[in-house]
């Protein structure tokens, strides 16, 4: 199939970007979207042009690295997938796809769309961890019973990759799912109780000093989550940071 | 930068909205209850006795301060966050389907609300105005049969021109998009949040946000239409 | 050739490491502090080692390629993680794991090693829980245990199908704290381009920023690798496409040994190949074939047609059709090892009876577990004479609860319903047994870097079993380098910051340096990929799943010949200093090119089959790897003399103690 692609493209960080028109034929609809830009690149580089740089890695949906606004949704047009699982097929003849990268204050644009997301990184220094050091003499795995289902719904946060479509989707580009994800997945767990008040604050001011924005409750983050991530959480981040404010000495 | 005090984090902005929408909510109830006198259609004795009663009883009148300052912080802290919220993404997306994601309306909260904001402005200034002698009174329009000062013929006045009966109308459309994703967004932001129960409050948000609205269009309307006398 | 010494203490075998740990020396609370420890890679066992140094007080600035280091590419595994826990208390033990693991590896992993691997297992989870990883539990609360790669007791703990991804964001959790506290110096977007190596010792690395193409050196007392495999050497492989060998491969070139590089392991169950274009092969989880029956057409002519696209797998009658694994195997059959399973794929196939249009591809049933777990539910609720519909219906239901996500998954790539049609696999490069080569302390040939994980030449012999990659990384990094390193670092307390501006990092930084001017000058006409492509193509046919002498040998002359047109024709566009893809594309490939050689070479050496290292001259009758461990029993440790393909083989040779030497049989 033929396809018109109008990509963004930006020198470098502090370069004047612009969406630049691209054709590509012979796409296989076995390709995936990733495996497109890899034949269009190797096309320009052919042909004297700079490759498009994007962020990609695993390419198995689970690294969390790819990070495309394709026509004019986080990771594409289906849901519960990321980037590279999207496959060609989706689309057809004669289409035109736009092709941005992740757009939020708080991930600058590196190059072309490729971002900077390492305000995740330091939001999870500010308090995303249980503080227990190495040792090889704790107490056994099994000492403390879990409920299933408590355990069940951390694992459903804590399955979140980093990618930042939630930011991306969000039109307040708020980073509250992502936050909240990492906040519900110890909060849910004993192991992460003890710090579940400092853990709230202390990510949540690093959110707002990253300079996201305010969560308003519209639900972009959730539909366009490659991982499925509820908005449950996000009302048990609201819950865990209230109680934690209020009771804060 | 660290967000601190009333206003701090993005999170207490968030409870602030949630508690002074509830409360405006309340007073949405509240509003809507007195009002819906004028339908036993007698010539607004009901109503314009009700009307008295907030008019003159220190208690409703302290709580109406409270009122005011509740709906003065929905407002400011609305605006915070609409200004917060479009300085987070300073290039915005060449093309991007929204309505793949989410509702229009819960993405136009601040302008559905600046809406709403502005008819209120007209809506003080042709009532609430004259009825505490702040421009005007109600005095040109004399006693109602029991004798009691007689707002209900001010509103009668007000709704017999069509342009203000459209204004109201619209202004009660605004209100019901804005109901329809505070109403159960208030809920979520306090943390109210449950499998079992969260249909139950979007069932509840849809029939208020319909109900209310619906209930004050139907004044202007019916009085225009002289249906209610 | 030399003989290495591992450096393992004497001693009985379940004794050795706590008697060593007793032993070796230790660094004061106070000291650690004047202690600098570069990481490089936040996989598993970087991430763990970098968040465990730091937590005892040494400064440690850790490394990664990728723009977080919760990407790193353990986040990947599927399956789970083996623990000697015995909670489902079916006789697990470390010894029993200890013996499945060095069997497992067909006997050319170093004992004491396997031995303290088993040892460490059960406090990893201990320390995963704490940290709050959700492996999965049952209703009671406890953790749940399931078998896997044809194990004999249910000793593997997992997290859904991401268990990779748990412990890897668990170990990258305990990562971040020390990053908050400020001391891990995090250099993510940074790959590591040289070793620099002072008066013999690892004292530092040049590494690349990859936003702004600075090159940046950094000292240290001792240095820890925890790259990662090479399996990207074929091209097409389950790794992540930023998975490289570079790193390894200039440590190698500044003299530590590379150890086994022949040794990979192919996993059975991937998604075939669909065309050129192809990136990557994704891994479809070995637990599918717990239910799935693996089959190709008996007839040669229906096989030839569905290659043309005439018939389907369900026009081919349950008698003409080869269950082979079920056949060879009859004990073991689907469950086999995944060497086995693998050699096995590729012999039908390329006796012509492959089922796609490439002919590289056998199918992977699930039509007569959905009937048997059908007819199974039909009884459970009560359905009288139910109709073969019905069966269907009810057993699509189960089997889609079991692998609804991986049959989503390949339905989303392959576009076909694998609930309807038979799935299509292949054989695909999943692992790197080999490595650089390390003694019991994790040290390498140079003094002062330690090298952990996959990068390491690992404690799997020459064939990895299922669930043990997240053990090792976790045990490398968690319970084992932490006590080692402090014998080494013992004697820097006094040295002082380690200066960068000394001729050794000059030189280091200037070879760099003009490595990366070199590409850029070829201005040749041919992207990367191009010749990563034929690489790979090479390496898959010369020195994959089966080798022979003429094949590895004709291997080596086409990848030198690849390699002289790379430096020759090879095109890298952009600048040096700025973020250039192509150009640490280029770096990468530039390496594989030299360690394909090594690995053919190795191959070539090891006159036997063991694991994952099949010769087809040394098999059995019925086809099956033949050992030879009076000529063979050694680690083969290369190293590098200047020039790629000259490499000088040294030995290590591997003594068993603690069991007895058997031929592995899954009949």
């Amino acid at each position: 199939m033929k396809l018109t692609l109008k990509i963004w493209r930006q020198a470098g960080p502090d370069a004047k970007g612009a969406m630049v028109d691209y054709p590509v034929s012979d796409v296989s609809e076995d390709m995936s979207f990733l495996e497109m830009l890899d034949v269009l690149n190797d096309k320009l580089v052919r042909e004297g042009q700079q490759p498009i740089a994007f962020d990609h890695d695993c390419r198995e949906g689970i690294c969390g690295a790819c990070s495309l606004f394709i026509d004019g949704r986080p990771h594409g047009p289906s849901r519960h997938i990321t980037t590279c699982q999207l496959h060609m097929r989706k689309f057809k003849d004669g289409d035109v796809i736009h092709v941005e990268p992740w757009r939020a204050g708080a991930f600058p644009v590196i190059k072309d769309l490729v971002v900077d997301r390492g305000a995740f990184d330091r939001i999870q220094a500010a308090g995303g961890f249980v503080s227990v050091n190495t040792m090889g003499n704790l107490v056994d795995a099994n000492a403390q019973p879990i409920p299933k289902l408590d355990s069940d719904k951390a694992f459903d946060a804590a399955a979140c990759i980093g990618c930042g479509a939630c930011v991306a989707a969000c039109p307040n580009s708020s980073a509250m799912l992502f936050v909240a994800a990492k906040v519900s997945q110890y909060a849910l767990l004993p192991q992460g109780r003890p710090e579940a008040k400092t853990r709230a604050l202390n990510m949540v001011e690093q959110m707002d000093t990253e300079g996201f924005g305010n969560c308003t409750n519209i639900g972009a983050c959730e539909i366009e989550c490659p991982k499925d991530i509820s908005l449950e959480n996000i009302a048990r981040l609201n819950r865990e940071y209230l109680g934690a404010e209020l009771s804060k000495e | 930068m660290a967000r601190q005090g009333l206003f701090g984090s993005s999170l207490i902005k968030k409870y602030w909205m949630a508690l002074t929408g509830l409360f405006l909510i309340g007073f949405l109830v509240a509003h809507a209850t007195i009002n819906a006198m004028i339908f036993f259609n007698d010539g607004g004795i009901t109503f314009n006795e009700w009307a008295h009663f907030m008019g003159t009883n220190l208690i409703i009148r302290t709580v109406e301060l409270v009122l005011f300052a509740g709906l003065i912080l929905h407002v400011v802290d609305g605006l915070m966050l609409w200004r917060q919220n479009r300085a987070a993404r300073p290039v915005d997306y060449a093309f991007a389907k929204h309505n793949a994601n989410s509702k229009w309306y819960s993405r136009s909260m601040g302008i559905l609300g600046t809406l709403i904001l502005l008819f209120l402005i007209v809506h003080l200034w042709h009532f609430w105005v004259p009825s505490r002698n702040i421009v005007g009174s109600l005095e040109p329009y004399g006693s109602d049969a029991a004798g009691r000062e007689n707002l209900f013929a001010l509103m009668v006045q007000v709704f017999s021109n069509p342009a203000v009966v459209v204004v109201y109308v619209l202004g009660c459309f605004s209100l019901f998009w804005h109901l329809l994703h505070g109403f159960k967004s208030a809920f979520q932001s306090l943390g109210l949040n449950h499998r079992k129960y969260n249909g139950f409050i979007a069932f509840c948000g849809a029939a208020f946000s319909i109900i209310v609205p619906v209930l004050f269009a139907a004044m202007p309307v019916s009085m225009y239409l002289g249906w209610i006398k | 050739m030399s003989i290495l010494d591992a450096k393992v203490p004497a001693g009985p075998i379940e004794r050795k490491w706590s008697e060593h740990k007793d032993h070796i020396r230790l660094v004061n609370p106070a000291n650690k502090r004047s202690i600098d420890i570069i990481v490089v890679g936040t996989g598993l066992a970087g991430a763990s080692a970098a968040a465990s140094l730091a937590e005892m007080g040494y400064n440690v600035k850790s490394f990664c390629y990728q723009d977080s280091s919760r990407r790193a590419h353990s986040i990947a595994a599927q399956g789970g993680i083996n623990a000697a826990k015995n909670y489902p208390n079916d006789g697990d033990s470390v010894y029993r794991l200890f013996y499945d693991t060095l069997k497992g590896g067909d006997y050319r992993s170093r004992e004491a090693n396997t031995w303290r691997l088993a040892e460490v297992s059960a406090s990893i989870i201990d320390q995963c829980v704490a940290q709050g990883v959700p492996f999965a539990r049952d209703y009671g609360g406890l953790l749940d245990n399931r078998s896997f790669g044809g194990a004999q007791v249910s000793r593997t703990f997992y997290a859904r199908g991401q268990t990779g991804q748990q412990l890897l964001l668990g170990a990258y959790s305990a990562l971040m704290r020390q990053v908050g506290k400020g001391k891990v110096k995090m250099y993510d977007r940074h790959e590591m381009l040289d070793l620099v190596v002072v008066e013999g010792k690892a004292r530092g690395i040049i590494a690349r920023n990859l936003v702004t193409g600075e090159l940046e050196r950094h000292g240290a007392h001792a240095v820890l690798l925890c790259t990662g495999g090479y399996g990207n050497v074929f091209f097409l492989s389950t790794n992540a496409m930023g998975s490289n060998v570079t790193a390894a491969w200039k440590a190698h070139k500044r003299g530590a040994y590379m150890a086994n590089p022949c040794y990979t392991q192919i996993h059975p169950t991937c998604i075939p190949v669909s065309g050129d274009h192809q990136s990557k092969l994704t891994l479809m989880s070995e637990s599918l074939r717990n239910d799935g029956r693996i089959w190709v057409p008996k007839k040669l002519e229906d096989a030839k047609a569905i290659q043309e696209g005439k018939k389907k797998g369900s026009d081919i009658a349950e008698d003409d059709r080869d269950y082979y694994l079920e056949r060879r195997y009859p004990s073991f059959g689907n469950l086999v090892p995944r060497d086995v399973a693998s050699r096995a794929a590729k012999e039908r196939c390329d006796a012509g009876f492959g089922v796609n249009r490439t002919g590289e591809a056998v199918y992977l049933d699930f039509a007569s577990a959905i009937e048997r777990y059908g007819k199974m539910e039909a009884n459970v609720h009560h359905v009288e004479n139910p109709s073969p519909e019905k069966i269907r219906e009810l057993g699509m239901k189960v089997v889609s609860e079991k692998y609804g996500n991986l049959f989503d998954m390949y339905e989303n790539i392959v576009g076909e319903n694998p609930y309807v049609h038979a799935m299509k696999i292949y054989p695909a490069v999943h692992y790197t047994m080999g490595g650089l080569w390390v003694d019991y302390n994790l040290q390498s040939t140079v003094p002062g870097m330690y090298v952990l994980g996959e990068a390491n030449f690992s404690d799997h012999g020459a064939n990895r079993l299922g669930a043990s990659a997240l053990m090792q990384g976790l045990a490398d990094g968690y319970f084992i380098l932490p006590y080692t390193i402090a014998d080494y670092v013992a004697s820097d307390i006094r040295t002082g910051p380690i200066k960068t501006d000394t001729a050794e990092f000059v030189e280091a930084e200037k070879s760099v340096r003009e490595r990366i001017d070199k590409f850029f000058n070829t201005k040749g006409s041919e992207p990367v990929d191009h010749f990563h492509k034929r690489l790979g193509k090479v390496m898959w046919e010369k020195c994959g799943m089966a080798r022979n002498a003429k094949g590895l040998q004709e291997g080596i002359e086409e990848i030198r010949k690849i390699r002289d047109d790379f430096w020759a024709n090879v095109r890298v566009p952009g600048k040096p200093n700025e973020l250039n893809q192509e150009l640490e594309k280029a770096g990468r490939v530039a390496d594989f090119l030299e360690l394909g050689e090594l690995m053919c070479k190795d191959a070539l050496n090891r006159n036997e089959s063991c694991g994952g290292h099949f010769r087809e001259e040394y098999q059995t009758e019925e086809g099956e790897a033949l050992r030879d461990d009076e000529n063979f029993a050694y680690v083969a440790a290369w190293e590098w003399t200047g020039e790629p393909g000259k490499d000088v083989m040294h030995k290590e040779e591997l003594k068993f103690e603690a069991l007895k030497l058997s031929q592995r049989s899954y009949k």
